[in-house]
């Protein structure tokens, strides 16, 4: 169940489908990628696609990071939807890489994701949240 | 020395906040062990067989007086008085107060210090070159690019969660002193019609699958650095495996798909990424390298050195080496006393080193991977006092990269992955073979407690693995190793050994050496010209 949304347009009702689901499909809007599937098999189908869930099996699994990031540069923009173990500590990180809605397998606290999400008040890399590096900040 | 800006102490400050926060909720009970383990292990905190460890990230092994001060007041105050220098040029403290772990990280935040990502599946502290910017050889100093990785690695959102832990090493010059044909990414600072750019070496390393890198790059123009990096990682993240903890190293990727293969992808991700300005602008990397600028060097010093004080000059032979400026000289500190454990120094002897640094070396001080400290510019004339206030802290031992300097891991006596004890063989040895040392010359041995290799014993010219066989700890030996620019890996050459067994064979493999050697030739010169046969006939009869 969606616990958290950046996002203000409606959400997306549909269930994800599998990739293969999806590419078979030409109707589908949203779709939900299990770690170590190549999203970019979904790059010819970004205009249509409305949500992209990501499977995180276990936190430790981070190919979903790279996997956001990729759509995102790809011009992805409608919901990006990490699902499973997600925990307060990757928040940021999920935020960092594209992120806009989560699912997280157990409730986060309110407080501590406040606490999380404000924590850095500068990052050091460009990713996929827009945020200006510390060396732009530094040299404009 | 590079200086933190407003913008890094704020990040290095809002981390000493965040894990305040985490430590507390451990010791409310609202974290279980297991739910704060990983959290602490991003932060180097380790839990050993008899305390908390914390491994503090010295980068690219660079450090000031002013930091080495503290890293002795956090002897003193929090562990008992003393530290250990590590092969990844870091500093560990064994027995920290998980109560008090807030603390240090906020001491060490005061002198612009940290423990990030000195543990965990994430791109570690890099490691370079501890004669950087002094060496006569180099084709630039790697520093600045070391430091614009620490950076450009620190909280990487997408390379946080690795199948395994990441370690990349820089150089400047040919001759490498910091194995990095052993690392995840190894880079080598090279010149091509007149541009900087990198040598890149990708899927190196030891533990139980060690593997020498694959160059899969020649030239890579320094101003794509980072996005070469990014490209690296990402290839990774998404292929390395992930089933199998012992194979998801990226040497195993590298492997498995041909480093030729490999390198396509790379290439392939660096295409995309290439316009999502990732590379940090040449106005940051000039700001960057105005930290490294030379020091003030003076101009018209004498080379010449006063050697008539015989223990001096074996000193001055064995551990310093020739400077890129006429009147200087790099001094090495060798923290391997005979009978000690190597990489331990103590508060006292961190702060006289901090004492001779601002004196002698314009306050820069070095770690290097054979857990050895370096001053890095001093004056010749400068030498003997210098060598003087060293011996006054037992720090003058002359044995640089002789038998008795030997690498070797915390093993059994600390660490919780051990399966045998690395210090007393280390000592044992180092007893043994210091009358006989000079006689060889260069000797790396390198003693390893377990098969996770933290003691480099595949990369030992003379290499020992600690083993459990049954209960009982037995020691492996391992011939023809190297880290230096001509890598290679050592080879188990029989049965394994008791403590004194192990001893004993390392003196047979020298007889040996001493009966074969031709003039001039090191061990490991002999290793290869002859093959293991004449060592293993020495050792097993």
């Amino acid at each position: 169940m969606v616990e958290l949304r950046f996002r203000d347009d409606a959400a997306v009702d549909e269930p994800g489908t599998t990739l293969d689901g999806f590419l078979d499909q030409s109707n589908a809007t949203a779709v939900r990628i299990e770690a170590g599937e190549d999203v970019r098999r979904l790059l010819p189908f970004l205009d249509r696609l409305r949500l992209v869930e990501i499977a995180f099996p276990t936190y430790r699994d981070g190919r979903g990071y790279s996997a956001a990031r990729i759509l995102r540069e790809a011009g992805y923009t409608g919901e990006l939807r990490a699902a499973g173990d997600v925990l307060v500590d990757q928040l940021w990180f999920m935020r960092r890489t594209g992120f806009d809605s989560f699912a997280p397998e157990k409730a986060l606290d309110p407080a501590a994701v406040e606490r999380a999400l404000n924590r850095y008040a500068s990052v050091y890399q460009r990713a996929a949240d827009g945020r200006p590096p510390v060396w732009k900040l530094r040299h404009g | 020395m590079y200086r933190y800006d407003q913008y890094d102490q704020a990040i290095v400050d809002a981390r000493v906040d965040e894990f305040r926060d985490q430590v507390a909720r451990r010791l409310s009970g609202e974290f279980t062990e297991d739910q704060f383990k990983p959290l602490r292990l991003k932060n180097g905190l380790y839990l050993q067989l008899h305390a908390y460890m914390l491994r503090v990230a010295i980068p690219y092994g660079t450090l000031d007086g002013r930091q080495m001060r503290m890293l002795a007041h956090i002897a003193r105050k929090y562990d008992r008085d003393y530290g250990h220098f590590t092969t990844r040029q870091n500093i560990q403290y064994n027995w920290i107060k998980l109560e008090e772990a807030g603390d240090i990280l906020a001491d060490l935040a005061s002198v612009e210090m940290h423990a990030i990502q000195t543990s965990g599946n994430c791109i570690r502290n890099i490691s370079s070159d501890q004669f950087a910017g002094a060496a006569a050889d180099e084709v630039g100093d790697p520093r600045p690019w070391a430091e614009l990785l620490r950076q450009w690695s620190t909280f990487h959102p997408e390379f946080s969660y690795l199948p395994r832990k990441f370690k990349i090493a820089v150089v400047g010059s040919d001759t490498d002193r910091a194995a990095i044909q052993l690392h995840d990414i190894g880079l080598q600072l090279v010149e091509q019609g007149g541009e900087l750019g990198f040598k890149v070496f990708v899927g190196g390393g030891m533990g139980r699958t060690p593997i020498i890198g694959a160059c899969i790059k020649d030239f890579l123009p320094a101003r794509h650095f980072l996005s070469y990096q990014e490209a690296i990682l990402r290839v990774y993240n998404r292929y390395g495996r992930r089933d199998n903890i012992y194979k998801a190293r990226i040497k195993i990727l590298v492997t498995e798909l041909g480093a030729e293969e490999f390198a396509r992808q790379v290439e392939a991700e660096w295409r995309e990424i290439l316009p999502l300005g990732i590379d940090a602008p040449v106005a940051e990397i000039e700001r960057i390298e105005g930290f490294f600028a030379p020091p003030p060097f003076e101009t018209g010093l004498a080379d010449d050195v006063d050697l008539s004080d015989p223990d001096f000059a074996v000193w001055v032979k064995q551990n310093v080496h020739a400077h890129k400026v006429p009147g200087y000289a790099i001094a090495t500190i060798s923290l391997k006393p005979v009978g000690g454990i190597p990489g331990d120094a103590s508060s006292a002897q961190i702060e006289r080193i901090a004492d001779l640094a601002e004196r002698y070396s314009f306050d820069e001080i070095r770690v290097t991977h054979a857990q050895n400290l370096v001053l890095p510019h001093v004056r010749k004339a400068d030498l003997y006092a210098l060598w003087q206030g060293l011996r006054d802290a037992d720090l003058a031992n002359a044995n640089l990269d002789l038998a008795s300097d030997i690498i070797a891991c915390p093993g059994l006596d600390y660490c919780s992955l051990a399966n045998a004890r690395s210090i007393p063989v280390a000592q044992a040895l180092a007893e043994r073979l210091a009358p006989i040392e000079r006689d060889p010359g260069e000797l790396k041995i390198k003693i390893s407690g377990c098969i996770n290799a933290c003691g480099h014993h595949h990369a030992g010219h003379i290499g020992i693995l600690g083993v459990d066989r049954k209960g009982e700890e037995n020691y492996q030996l391992l011939l023809g190793g190297s880290g230096a620019e001509d890598a290679s890996l050592a080879k188990i050459i029989g049965p394994g050994f008791t403590q004194d067994g192990v001893v004993e064979a390392v003196d047979k493999v020298l007889g040996r050496y001493r009966e074969l050697r031709t003039d001039g030739e090191r061990f490991l010169d002999t290793y290869r010209r002859v093959g293991v046969d004449p060592f293993k006939a020495a050792v097993y009869g």
